[in-house]
């Protein structure tokens, strides 16, 4: 099929190529529709095609031995999400799921690979969208390897309490990882762990504050 | 009143993915503006802030001691 011209130059895999060169490309790809909530891929399975979203949103996820789901990213539209394993030849390390109705465009690893033979300059974006992929990882274990996140965490709970009196301050979950010096996700995680360990109680849009000594003995761990 | 997520209109380049991912109909896409309905079905999943590419949408928490709301 024909992809959409101006999708494909939005895509950092095809950066700088000419429209005569964009439209080459495009035959190599077919579309995908995909529901909400559909697992596009699981942990472990062989990848055939690498992927690029083009409308809606995918979550790329691992699942513990204990069933807890720990999102790596948010896959929006010009991203790809299985890039690793297409180009390792190997198992899929991520599961991805669709967060809504998605429309993905596909290329399989063979013609991927012709093209990368074929357009140098595709071979060099690959290689940038990778390193860049690795640093955002590397980033994110980093966080996920260290406890003391939590306790800053814990900390910024007890700072942003309201007292009886006053109203709290009124977090976000971004905003929460840019005052401990973390990603969003590793926010998340922490919350549900101080959750887990009866300190804090989630509601909708309340973090109730349950065990304070709890919290407090957190913050003194991680200093 | 039930609080709902926010909306930056400033910052809302009207992509529609907050639309596409809401599994509760509370924000909807009507000559090409974004709008948040009131609902209780929202359960303050974040995923509209989540995906947010334009960081347009706020899903604040309220943080309070046990003893004290």
């Amino acid at each position: 099929m024909a992809t959409n011209r101006e999708f494909l130059a939005s895509i950092p895999y095809f950066s700088g190529l000419d429209d005569d060169e964009l439209d080459s490309i495009g035959q190599s790809f077919s579309e995908r529709k995909v529901e909400r909530g559909e697992i596009i891929q699981l942990e472990g399975e062989v990848v055939g095609e690498l992927f690029f979203v083009a409308s809606g949103a995918i979550k790329v996820f691992k699942t513990s031995s204990d069933g807890k789901e720990q999102i790596l990213s948010i896959v929006r539209p010009g991203e790809a999400f299985n890039d690793i394993a297409i180009f390792d030849d190997a198992i899929s390390p991520v599961s991805a799921q669709a967060m809504a109705p998605v429309t993905l465009y596909g290329i399989s690893r063979i013609e991927l690979h012709t093209l990368l033979r074929d357009y140098p300059r595709v071979a060099l974006n690959t290689t940038r969208v990778l390193a860049e992929r690795t640093r955002q990882l590397m980033s994110l274990i980093e966080d996920l390897s260290f406890r003391h996140v939590i306790g800053r965490v814990a900390r910024v709970l007890l700072e942003n309490a309201g007292n009886g009196t006053a109203p709290g301050t009124r977090l976000t979950q971004q905003e929460m990882a840019a005052m401990v010096g973390s990603v969003r996700e590793v926010v998340a995680r922490s919350l549900k762990a101080l959750e887990a360990e009866g300190a804090i109680k989630l509601e909708r849009n309340r973090i109730r504050i349950t065990d304070r000594k709890a919290l407090e003995n957190m913050v003194e761990a991680s200093a | 009143m039930l609080e709902m997520p926010k909306l930056d209109l400033a910052k809302c380049d009207c992509c529609g993915l907050c639309v596409s991912v809401c599994q509760c109909g509370a924000i909807v896409m009507t000559s090409n503006r974004i709008t948040i309905i009131e609902t209780d079905d929202c359960g303050w999943c974040t995923m509209c802030e989540l995906v947010c590419p334009s960081n347009a949408i706020i899903c604040a928490y309220e943080i309070v001691f046990d003893n004290e709301v």
